[in-house]
């Protein structure tokens, strides 16, 4: 495997890959432009405008983009993410020539035509009313929100309700032509190629778009919450569910290893794989506490590699014959029990054995293993990725011990819990 | 043995059909370190009585719980410590296994799944302990406006037939089941007949083989029964509506259609091809182009065609705002019409045949992708080059032959339509 990076000359960041072990190639693009760049009045308009890349070019009209893709066999999607916007393309390697310049195309060439996004704001406000049928949708929207108080984290990537009724297809446009310039990109590629070649085909299709100017961004360091804060929210169902929610660490951070540890240990280990899922958490601390003892009927952690400090959150899915109070008090004498006795060491091996299980099954993947270099950039550096192994195994029984102490306080968290109303449907009828 | 990049065929799929009856399919990933299993038993919901319903699904989530040779600690001690997985799960026919490890862990993975499918012991705790999580999934099921409206799609369109019946049970069927009624389910109806087990990855095929063989071969239950044969579906005599009401819900979820084709069925493929035209292809196909792209009605409206061993579903779903409901369901049926009455276009065939040939190497690509399809082959008697002559089958289909198998399955007025969501009026 080769792997190579490069930079042209108006700041678009490349990321090759070779990798030939099937005759497949991914292709992603990444632009740095997620909810954390979305000020008042605006959430939601990164994800807005990922849905608007596909509503048409000259080159390619509104219905064509996605049908030539398919058309060639590829799997192809998109996705915005708090921090970023990614659109890829995985296709038989002698197709991906029509991912290059559909991409390149609609990097700057996307044309926002006014029907368009007015028939998009009914589908996203459909897409946002299915999530709000999901109680764990909206106990995540209450905990993001009582989290922060001015970062842009705060709200869901897909936007407040109010916001997308009155985005107009100017903030779109604006939003688009502001952070889709060169140098706030990153194309990563990983498969069946030729990488002087490949890199000589992206230069051709991306050297006359200017630099532009580096965007400008809103977000800013705010400090973790120096008490905790707490939401209940109400809804239909039968269910109590409970979210801790931790300000975390950005990924940069040298402590980002120990939490993970930490996270593993407590919860089973997070799977950053996009496309591979995880291994199962019965031996976790928190499984064996509040699963083990009947107090919840399932628990899970999930932390996420970040460019500002997000959210260490574990989930609570409560026993019918438990309480949430339970359940939270057993949650915080585990969590006190890492704080106060370090982890055996062997207990730090396993968790880097389970990490180095995930690697293995994500690099099946070419899809993933093209996603991990492009993800990685947008907070840090494919190096990130590359030595993430080691910085896990680096990590001493002292350091989780210490990440306890320091990062899984109460004072650093919102403690949310999802109360049934009262409100029942019948199974069935 | 032909390099990875190779479709999988004949010539490097091992299949071997063990003394007692397991079939046993190996295909070697000399590019992976780790391996894949997957396998099935013939134990599925099928076999539940009405009463006990999920008595199947229960069973299967009690074989972790603790054997003769492990407790439930121990099993999953042994599986996470080297970041393994490995689980059953249950269907309408069978109950289903999989999981994965590092390939040097293989041997571990046969011999848990041995102990499990062996000699469980369905501990007295645990069955409670799983009672709970059952009832609790069926506690967010009920909440859940898109399981609802496949529930009552399935108890509409296939009503005094099993596949009316919903596998994970309800409720009052869940809660009579003892520990006693799991033991015998296990002890009378899982066996070694028309077990199958799929190994894939960095694992030789014949060491695979030789593995499971070891692992499995002695199994014997006198007391296993003959498969289940479904009794014959008759579709609905006239089109049927039924609406959900759930309380606090923000969208509603539809469903609509009728019973499919069996994957062994000769007009498969042409069916398969015409519901990727109808609601797949691009952004969702025709559905999705009439229904979010131009009326902007919904996030998701899509068609699917299950094409299993019974008559599943071919049936169209959307996502919508209450109010729009009428709307997305006559735009659908226009579509439906409009697929049952006329050919499709050559662009539109050709676009989806090179759509079908051009991904497979995709599904393909990883040891899950290869098991999967693995599983297929053996389960629908494909034949083990069927993934090396898919090309030209898919390419055999006309546009005659999309329009016949849509006519014959897609009959409007047999039809049931599905709905849950708010009460109407209850969302502005």
């Amino acid at each position: 495997m080769q792997f190579t990076q490069h930079i042209l000359p108006n700041g678009l960041k490349v990321l090759l890959k070779e990798i030939h072990t099937a005759p497949l190639i991914s292709h992603w693009l990444w632009v740095r432009a997620g909810s954390r760049d979305e000020g008042p009045g605006l959430s939601g308009v990164s994800h807005w405008v990922e849905h608007m890349q596909f509503k048409g070019t000259p080159m390619f009209p509104a219905g064509e983009l996605d049908k030539t893709i398919s058309r060639d066999g590829g799997f192809w999607n998109a996705m915005t993410y708090i921090d970023w916007t990614a659109y890829f393309e995985t296709m038989p390697a002698d197709k991906i020539d029509l991912a290059l310049r559909l991409e390149a195309d609609r990097f700057v060439n996307s044309q926002f035509d006014p029907k368009e996004v007015s028939s998009e704001r009914t589908v996203i406000m459909s897409e946002r009313q299915g999530s709000e049928n999901s109680p764990m949708f909206l106990l995540d929207e209450d905990v993001q929100q009582a989290a922060f108080d001015t970062h842009p984290y705060k709200h869901e990537v897909i936007g407040y309700m109010a916001d997308l009724e009155t985005i107009t297809r100017d903030d779109l446009y604006a939003h688009y032509k502001h952070f889709y310039v060169p140098s706030n990109a990153i194309l990563a590629m990983a498969g069946d190629f030729d990488s002087a070649k490949m890199l000589a085909r992206i230069e051709e299709l991306y050297a006359n778009i200017p630099a532009g100017a580096a965007p400008t961004r809103i977000a800013s360091d705010e400090p973790a919450p120096e008490e905790e804060r707490r939401v209940v929210t109400q809804g239909p169902g039968e269910t109590v569910f409970v979210k801790a929610a931790y300000r975390s660490l950005r990924a940069t951070d040298p402590d980002f290893f120990a939490l993970s540890v930490a996270d593993s240990l407590l919860a089973g280990p997070s799977n950053l794989n996009l496309f591979s899922g995880g291994i199962s958490n019965k031996t976790s601390r928190l499984y064996q506490r509040l699963v083990e003892k009947d107090l919840a009927v399932g628990v899970s952690g999930g932390l996420q590699a970040t460019i500002d400090p997000y959210l260490y959150d574990i989930t609570i899915t409560v026993h019918p014959n438990s309480t949430a109070e339970a359940a939270v008090a057993a949650l915080d004498d585990e969590i006190k029990r890492l704080q106060d006795t370090a982890p055996k060491p062997e207990e730090l091996a396993r968790a880097v054995k389970q990490a180095k299980a995930l690697f293995a099954y994500g690099s099946e993947s070419i899809t993933n293993q093209a996603f991990w270099m492009g993800f990685a950039e947008v907070f840090d550096s494919y190096a990130w990725f590359e030595t993430y192994l080691n910085r896990l195994a680096a990590v001493t029984p002292a350091d989780v011990q210490r990440a306890a102490q320091q990062y899984l306080r109460p004072e650093r968290r919102v403690l949310g819990i999802y109360q049934p109303d009262g409100s029942l449907a019948e199974d069935g009828e | 043995m032909m390099a990875h990049t190779s479709i999988p065929g004949a010539d490097d799929i091992t299949r071997v059909e063990l003394a007692n009856g397991i079939v046993v399919l190996a295909r070697e990933n000399p590019n992976s370190k780790a391996v894949t299993v997957r396998g099935s038993l013939l134990a599925g919901g099928l076999l539940d009585p009405d009463d006990k319903l999920g008595l199947a699904d229960f069973t299967a989530s009690m074989l972790m719980r603790g054997t003769a040779q492990r407790d439930f600690q121990a099993i999953y001690d042994s599986l996470e410590s080297i970041g393994a997985s490995f689980g059953f799960n249950s269907g309408t026919h069978t109950t289903g296994f999989g999981g994965r490890s590092l390939a040097e862990d293989f041997g571990l993975l046969l011999q848990l799944g041995r102990e499990a499918l062996l000699s469980p012991v369905f501990p007295e705790a645990h069955v409670e302990k799983v009672r709970a999580q059952l009832l609790t999934g069926l506690s967010l099921r009920a909440q859940d406006t898109r399981d609802m409206a496949s529930l009552l799609f399935d108890e509409m369109v296939y009503e005094g037939h099993p596949y009316a019946r919903a596998d994970e049970g309800h409720p009052h069927t869940i809660a009579p089941i003892t520990r006693q009624d799991l033991v015998d389910f296990h002890e009378h109806n899982f066996g070694p007949r028309g077990m199958l087990i799929v190994v894939v990855g960095g694992i030789s095929a014949a060491e695979a083989v030789e593995q499971v063989r070891a692992a499995f071969e002695d199994w014997q239950n006198p007391q296993q029964p003959a498969q289940v044969q479904l009794p014959p579906w008759q579709p609905l005599a006239q089109r049927a509506y039924r609406r959900l009401d759930i309380a606090g819900k923000s969208q509603s979820d539809l469903i609509i259609g009728t019973g499919g084709p069996l994957r062994k069925n000769p007009e498969y493929m042409a069916a398969s091809l015409g519901n990727n035209i109808l609601g797949r292809f691009g952004m969702m196909g025709r559905v999705g182009d009439s229904v979010r792209e131009k009326a902007g009605l919904a996030y998701y409206a899509y068609s699917s065609l299950g094409g299993g061993l019974g008559p599943d579903p071919w049936l169209l779903e959307a996502g919508v705002n209450p109010s729009n409901e009428e709307q997305a369901t006559d735009l659908i049926f226009k579509e439906i019409e409009r697929f049952t009455s006329e050919l499709v276009s050559e662009d539109e065939l050709s676009d989806s045949q090179s759509n079908y040939i051009g991904s497979m190497p995709l599904s393909l690509e990883s040891n899950g992708g290869v098991a999967d399809a693995l599983m297929s082959l053996e389960r629908f008697g494909l034949g083990l080059d069927y993934y090396r002559k898919f090309p030209d089958e898919v390419r055999a289909v006309t546009r005659e032959d999309v329009l016949a198998a849509a006519a014959r399955y897609l009959k409007t007025d047999e039809m049931a339509i599905a709905v849950a969501g708010p009460p109407r009026g209850e969302v502005a």
